[in-house]
């Protein structure tokens, strides 16, 4: 990053040969994917109970929800690694895995609760009314109605996933990393322009995914102003 | 909705709150009181109150309480003049946008801005100041810091701001109040909620940060969340690491019970 010779595409040639990396790229991409899609559906499950629930066990139950996004990540970091090493796991992809899903259920929990909120209760007895079974009422009423929510919910459990660097960096074993680790140890080393390269790749999609989630967000809001469902 | 079904859902739901809420928690406690040996001991707690562990804490929480004041002085006008343009929507995105980028990155970058070879020396440079060391001072981490925090407490202030009715201040000028006598009794008071939410979110991640402090700062910075990192992943003595944790997890409770705030906090806070 000193001396400016020319524009060069060189660095993102050294970027695609580099075999490690682009495992690593996978494994970050993979984790992201499985964390986001399995803490949705346990974070809608969990949004659902909580919001038919009686008030005093709620409350608690709220804000042990909101502990894990308030901690810093080093103390959720030092905790899991106490964790998984009590119980034994292994140190390595199913750990990075669990603590993933970890802390991203909450914030899966906090997307979906207040669409739950804004969902008439006599939807629900309506449905009953006519004959639907609770399988029926979930599927058929509750979750067409929050799907937005769940939308949102898994986008930010995937940007969370995909950012994170300190709870992975505790709880990775030696041989599994992520792509966060991966640029922190390298840039430990020193400035490596690859690094750079891929910065920008990194850089690009992360504003490509913001637009994309901005359009959806645009889009429902668009279709919940014109009344179509 | 049926008790018995509803139960039912919740069982992942509570498994994973028993899992990975609740037992880290107790788990962190339980280590404190371990030392590298694996005797019970309050060692570790009389270790962290000599001098060396002392003095790490506070220059921790000096370093996190400049932070949030210096963020704090320019997230508020910033958000101020947030709320006067016409295309909010635009401006909050640009402003957002940087906390959507990975943290790695952006202290990368800055490594490069403020490395030996980098921008800004080289135009210190041209305006005759000369080459000076930069990185690795107390400025730059706390320079980086505050870039890093400050959308992070510009959000909270902004939504505060836009829920205030202006009606308010157009009564307080109507009887007679001055700009700044307005802004003292009027705005201030009603947005500090919005204050509140934002120290919070800058200050207790200030006080863990660690991968900054070794990024930016070398070793010079040590805050409590380096010692935790050091602690738990180079010298293994993970008694003392849970020690400083629980004392973490105590200021953390202890911030957010001075300050109040409880669910409506969080609300300003999502982005």
């Amino acid at each position: 990053m000193t001396g400016f010779e020319g524009f060069t595409l060189d660095h993102y040639k050294e970027v695609m040969q580099d075999t490690r990396l682009l495992i690593i790229v996978l494994n970050t991409f993979i984790i992201a994917l499985l964390s986001a899609a399995i803490s949705t559906i346990i974070g809608v499950f969990g949004a659902i109970a909580i919001h038919f629930m009686r008030s005093k066990s709620k409350q608690t139950l709220l804000t042990l929800n909101n502990v894990l996004i308030v901690s810093p990540d080093v103390i959720i970091g030092a905790s899991f690694l106490i964790l998984f090493t009590i119980v034994g796991v292994k140190l390595g992809f199913v750990s990075v895995l669990l603590s993933h899903i970890a802390f991203s259920i909450p914030i899966v929990v906090i997307m979906v609760l207040p669409k739950l909120q804004e969902m008439n209760d006599s939807l629900i007895d309506a449905a009953r009314d006519l004959g639907a079974s609770t399988w029926h009422v979930i599927a058929r009423v509750i979750m067409p109605f929050i799907k937005s929510g769940i939308f949102a919910g898994f986008f930010m459990a995937l940007t969370y996933s995909l950012d994170d660097f300190a709870v992975t960096f505790f709880v990775t074993g030696n041989g599994y990393s992520t792509l966060a680790v991966e640029i922190y140890s390298r840039a430990r080393q020193g400035v490596s322009l690859s690094i750079n390269a891929l910065s920008t790749l990194i850089f690009l999609f992360t504003v490509l995914l913001v637009i994309g989630y901005y359009f959806i967000n645009q889009r429902n809001n668009r279709l919940e102003d014109k009344g179509a469902k | 909705m049926e008790t018995r079904t509803r139960n039912i859902y919740l069982v992942p739901y509570f498994l994973w709150i028993a899992l990975f809420v609740i037992a880290p928690i107790i788990l962190i406690v339980y280590y404190s009181f371990f030392n590298v040996e694996g005797a019970f001991t309050f060692e570790n707690y009389k270790k962290f109150f000599t001098p060396v562990y002392m003095k790490m804490t506070l220059s921790s929480f000096w370093y996190a309480l400049l932070i949030t004041i210096i963020s704090l002085a320019v997230a508020y006008p910033t958000a101020y003049l947030l709320t006067k343009t016409k295309h909010k929507s635009l401006w909050l995105l640009l402003i957002i946008l940087p906390s959507w980028i990975n943290l790695l990155l952006k202290a990368y970058a800055f490594i490069g801005i403020f490395g030996t070879y980098g921008v800004v020396n080289a135009v210190l440079e041209t305006v005759g100041i000369g080459n000076r060391q930069i990185l690795f001072t107390d400025f730059s981490f706390i320079f980086v810091s505050v870039y890093i925090f400050i959308p992070f407490m510009i959000l909270p202030i902004f939504n505060a701001l836009e829920k205030m009715n202006p009606s308010l201040i157009y009564a307080a000028r109507d009887l007679g109040a001055s700009s700044m006598g307005t802004f003292r009794k009027v705005i201030f008071p009603l947005t500090l909620d919005g204050v509140k939410a934002g120290c919070i979110a800058v200050f207790i991640p200030a006080l863990s940060l660690f991968m900054l402090t070794r990024l930016i700062a070398g070793n010079r910075v040590i805050t409590l969340g380096t010692a935790i990192e050091q602690h738990f992943l180079v010298t293994q003595d993970w008694g003392m690491g849970a020690t400083i944790a629980v004392f973490l997890i105590i200021i953390m409770v202890a911030v957010m019970m001075l300050m109040g705030l409880r669910k409506r906090g969080l609300d300003l806070v999502k982005r």
